[in-house]
This record gives structure tokens, sequence and C-alpha cells, in this order.
């Protein structure tokens, strides 16, 4: 018997249980879909993430206040001193000291309510100067951004984030306006460009709804805070991503001289690259990914056990069947490959049909959650070899069985 | 073994074209036949010996439980003796393999079962190409040696019904044609009327009737004496011993 025999043998077994089939079918159809949808879920989530990483630029570095120890020995933990200066920031932004960093930004930031008129919106203030605007990569669609004359008057100036200029003020033209932050009222002299929302990264804040006052109005009018001179962090950018570990190194040596610390390990500062964040969180998203990749492969695996069962069921049911094909001539070796291929079709559709599903899915679910969900093509074939080898795989067992089957006992069976 | 040739009519008439040929077509020497079951042992065929030649229309008949039965399976190689030698056509089954086996009831029986057995979701047509699918005989010539299989039996014009849309008496001879499309060396019928009204019943005895005179080897496996009537010679089977042999076969064929 050749093999498009068998198929054809196979296939009308298949379609004359059609419910039974049309069962088996759905539990390995949902098994890939999950497959697909989640692996889709994860790759749109690290996408996400790896286009965020060039949207803030790969040459950029953050400092922030690190672990201190104090005279009596007490070490605090990281974050909790404010041991970066103004002074530190100058110090880095100098060509001499550190030929590879293009600009220095220090910053400071506060959650606080900003006020105009009767709209009231708690947004993300940063108190920083005019280098904050080149080492951030933005700019302004209207108005313009602070400048050294605004930090040396302490200006009660305020430049709004697109979202947060557009909650307090509506379609109105913010520029000119005032606005309330901390009881103390601020004129709007500009508004930065918008750099699309992230939606689904948790780790960085969305960085068209924020305010930017100059540092010196912060830290006086504002934060308050331990030291008037204290920032909560300092942004470095290196002359170019390549620069970015020789620009590390030279911050890192000054403001260990600058902060008298003669090892590296008990730095009262922490300098990471915007890189690292988001490699963590790429990873993060893998580990989601393979978790839910994972609770998709059990669901394909308990298909693969329905297919095994009502391979099965279907053995048992048809006992004279396989004693007369027997009686008839057919050999073991005939009868295994027509129960294998019944399998391996049943495993076949389900995974085209899975696959469908999942592709639809893809299309029409980004309309409803707010997560990106990208198909590649390698992860949707594979689900369909996954499918037909599971066929083919729980098919295995159930196959020998019948291939077993001792024509008299299956004819007898009345 | 019998090449089956591709050409060749279904209704080789072999009395005709080998006349002087009179060869065993069944050679059983003291067959002995054993069921175990836990640790009681049956032992269903107690030393059976005969021969039947090409050509012959023989009944074997007895009551239940008297291990006809078992002889049938023995004869139609779907199983094998514990004991004792049966020669097909000369050549020893009872030592075969299973895939041996399969291929001997696939070229050389053709089996008439009481139930029909036929496949619900064929039709006529494909359950009569069912054997030469297992021989590997190709689309074309199945298909027309099935059609000459149904025409022979009459049921030419249902070639496209399923088993469920024929009555009895046609699904029965949708098994007879199913028996005789391989040309085989042997046609066993075990109680092939034992499902049918009288009608029908006569109807299938007159096509193995006819089959028996343009040459073929018929066994019929049967407990009614009108059945077994119908045959040359009849053997009976009792306590898994051949007990008597009608005058026929005593005075040879």
């Amino acid at each position: 018997m050749n093999l498009f025999e068998t198929f054809r043998t196979g296939l009308n077994a298949v379609v004359s249980h059609r419910l039974r089939s049309a069962l088996t079918v759905v539990g390995i159809m949902i098994g890939i879909t999950a497959v697909i949808l989640t692996v889709g879920l994860g790759e749109g989530a690290q996408q996400q993430v790896g286009s965020e990483i060039s949207a803030l630029g790969s040459n950029l570095l953050t400092v922030t206040p690190g672990s201190s120890t104090s005279s009596s020995g007490i070490r605090g933990g990281f974050g909790s001193a404010s041991t970066l200066t103004v002074g530190d920031a100058a110090a880095l932004d100098s060509k001499v000291v550190a030929p590879d960093i293009d600009a220095v930004a220090p910053a400071t930031s506060a959650s606080e309510s900003l006020v105009a008129g009767t709209t009231n919106w708690t947004t993300t203030v940063v108190g920083t100067d005019p280098s904050w605007l080149t080492v951030r990569g933005r700019t302004m669609t209207e108005g313009r951004f602070i400048v050294s004359h605004d930090l040396a008057t302490r200006a009660n100036v305020i430049v709004l984030g697109a979202t947060t200029a557009e909650e307090l003020f509506g379609a109105r033209d913010p520029v000119g306006e005032s606005v309330n932050v901390a009881g103390q009222p601020m004129s709007v002299i500009g508004v930065l460009n918008t750099v699309g929302s992230s939606t689904s990264s948790s780790t960085v804040a969305d960085p068209d709804d924020q305010a930017i006052v100059p540092l010196t109005t912060a830290s006086a009018l504002l934060f308050g805070g331990t030291s008037r001179s204290s920032v909560s962090q300092i942004l470095v950018q290196a002359t170019s991503s390549g620069s970015l570990s020789a620009a590390y190194q030279e911050a890192d040596a000054e403001l260990l001289s600058l902060h008298r610390i003669t090892t590296s390990t008990t730095a009262d500062f922490t300098i990471t690259s915007e890189q690292q964040v988001l490699s963590t969180a790429t990873s993060v998203d893998k580990t989601l990914t393979v978790l839910l990749g994972g609770v998709a492969g059990i669901s394909l695996l308990v298909g693969g056990i329905g297919v095994m069962n009502i391979m099965l069921v279907s053995v048992t049911e048809r006992i004279r069947e396989i004693g007369l094909r027997k009686a008839l001539g057919a050999t073991p070796r005939v009868i295994r490959r027509q129960f294998l291929v019944e399998a391996s079709v049943l495993g076949t559709v389900g995974g085209l049909l899975g696959a469908l599903l999942g592709l639809i899915g893809a299309a029409v679910l980004p309309h409803f959650i707010s997560d990106p969900i990208t198909i590649s093509p390698v992860a949707t074939i594979g689900a369909i070899v996954v499918a037909v080898a599971i066929g083919i795989i729980f098919g295995v067992y159930p196959a020998g069985r019948a291939a077993k089957l001792a024509p008299i006992d299956a004819l007898r069976n009345d | 073994m019998r090449r089956i040739e591709d050409t060749a009519p279904v209704w080789v008439d072999r009395t005709a074209t080998h006349p002087a040929v009179r060869r065993p077509v069944i050679d059983v020497e003291d067959v002995l036949k054993t069921y175990r079951s836990g640790s009681l042992e049956v032992d269903a065929l107690r030393g059976v010996s005969f021969t039947i030649d090409s050509g012959e229309y023989v009944s074997i008949m007895g009551p239940s439980g008297s291990g006809k039965s078992t002889l049938m399976h023995i004869l139609g190689c779907l199983d094998v003796p514990t004991s004792g030698t049966f020669l097909l056509a000369g050549d020893d089954v009872s030592t075969m393999s299973e895939e041996e086996l399969a291929h001997v009831r696939n070229r050389r029986i053709g089996f008439v079962f009481q139930q029909y057995n036929l496949l619900p979701s064929l039709d006529a047509l494909r359950n009569v190409e069912l054997p030469l699918l297992y021989s590997g005989v190709d689309r074309p010539d199945r298909h027309r040696r099935a059609l000459d299989a149904l025409d022979r039996v009459g049921l030419g014009d249902r070639i496209d019904h399923r088993p469920g849309e024929l009555s009895g008496g046609q699904q029965q001879r949708v098994a007879v044609a199913r028996a005789l499309v391989t040309d085989p060396d042997l046609i066993l019928a075990d109680e092939p009327t034992g499902n049918l009204d009288s009608v029908s019943a006569r109807d299938v005895m007159g096509l193995l009737d006819e089959l028996h005179r343009s040459g073929r080897t018929i066994v019929l496996i049967t407990h009614a004496a009108e059945v077994a009537d119908a045959s040359q010679r009849v053997m009976r089977i009792f306590d898994g011993e051949i007990t008597h042999a009608t005058a026929a076969e005593l005075a040879g064929p």
C-alpha cells in the first residue's frame, strides 16, 4: 500500500468521525494559538524595549547617589544619601578632566502637583540646567527651554511636556500662562516635543509627562532638601556610544577623587547606563515570555495527550475494522502507519488552524489591549511543526496497539 | 507464491485451464490447537488431519464449541496451530511470521463472514478494492477488477452504495465480491447465511454454487445441515476432532 493510499485511508477515518476529530483538533489548536500569541506578546514587548533604548540614546550615563559610609561607620543604603552636588556635575563637564564626556546635566526631581486655574495635574517636576535638552535628545515645539540666565536668577519659569501641557491647558497655548507648583506661581516658557508615550515599560517614566524648571529654582523654592546644592542624579552624555565606557571610567575616577574615596567598592555613587536598565527590563520580559510560553507549552502537551486519548479510544472502538483489515491482508506495519497518519492529520489540522487563529488574534487583539504582538514566521512555522510532531509522537503508542491486535481477537469481538 | 496476474479476468475457470490438476489446496496433518486461559488448558483441536483438493466445495459442520471456528481461523491463516502442519497450496503456513501470514491471507484466501464485515464508511466499490489496496495493485487496475467482481455478484449498479444503503443479502454479495477479487486459491465462508433471511440465503448459496462450478475451491463453515447439503462433501467436527465424513469423501471426488 503506497503512501497516498495510506494517507487517503487515514483521512477517511478522520473525516468519518467528524465530531471526535474536531474536538481533538480544537485541543491542539488552542495550544498552538496560545504558544503563538504568548511568544508574539513577548517578542512585541522586547521590541518595544529595544526601541526605547534607541529613543533614550545609547550614549547616556546616569550618576545617582549611592551608598555612603559615614564617619561613624554606618553605611547608608543606595539612594538614601545626597552625595552628589552641582559641583560634581560642573567638574565632569570639564573637557580637560573628561574628554569623552560631551554634556552633563545635573537633575533633581520630585512628584509635584501642578495647578493651572482650576485644573490640577500631578507629574514629575525636574530641576535641571540648559544642557538637559541636549543630553536627553529633546527639542522644543513651542517657546524656549530654560537658559543659564534662568538658573542665575532662580527664575520662576517652567517648561512642560506635551502631555502635561495638554492636561493642564487643553487646546490653549500654554506659553505665557501661569502654573502653580507647590504654591509658587511659575510662568510657562515652552513645551517639549513629543517622543511617544511608552505604555508597557515600567522602567521609564512617560517622557511626555513631566515639567522642567531651573535647578536653582527647584532646590531653593520647591524641593528644599538636605543640601541646596545636592542633586538626585547627574546625566552624562558621552561623545558617542563607542566612547561610553571611556566616559564611564573618566566620570568614575573624577567623582572618586572629588569625594576623596580611594577604593571604588566604597564609592558613594553609582553610575548606570540606560542600556543596563533596559537590558534588565528586556531580561524581565524574556523571563515572562518563557513563563507564558511554558504555560502555553503545557496546554499543547494537554492537546497532545488528547490526541493519544482519542486515538486509543479509536483503536478500541475500531477493533473489528482493524481485524477485518488484517484478515484482508493488512500487515501490522500498514495498520501502524494508518493510525499514525490519522494522528498526524489531527496534529497538522490543529496546528494549521491554531496558527491561523494565532495570526488573527495577533491582528485583532492589539485593538483591545495596549501591548503590541509581534508574530515571527519562525515561531509560527515552528509551532506547526511541533503540532505535527505531537500528533505523531502521541499517535505512536495507540498505533502500536492497533498493529499488535491479533486478527481473530479483533474479528471475534461481536 | 503464485503471482496474481493483474490483467487476468477475475472468474478464470480453473478446471478449464488446468483440467488435469488435482493438487490439494489444503493439507492438514495432525493439527493440534491448545488455548490457555490462566492455568486452564483447552484443546480446541485434537489432532485433525484432512485434505481438500483444488476445485472442491467442502462444508465443515459442527455445533458451537466443536472447534470449527478454531479450524476456520487456522485454515484462514488468522491463527497458527500449536502443533502439526498445515500446507496451503503446498506451502507450510504453520511456521510463517505475522507479516507473511498477512500476505498469504491477502493473496490466497477470500473471506466471507457471517457479519459481512464491510467497512461502513466506504462504498461497495472501495470495500471490494480493499484487499487489492493491500496487495499494491494500482488504482485503474484495482478499479477495473473491483467493478468486474461486483458485476459478477450482480451488484454492478450498486457500486457507489455504502453498506448501510444495501440489504443484508446485497451486503453479503459485496463481501463475496471482495472475497473473489484477488483471485484466491481458497474462498473461506464462515456461516455466510447466518444473518440472512431465507431468500437472501438462497441467493448467496446460489452465488457460492456458481463460483464452485467455475472452478473455485470453497470451504463453508456452518452448523446448519441444510446449508452444508449444498456442498459436495461434508466434514463433521465434534470436540475438536473430525468425527464423520460423508460418503462423498470416502468415494473421493
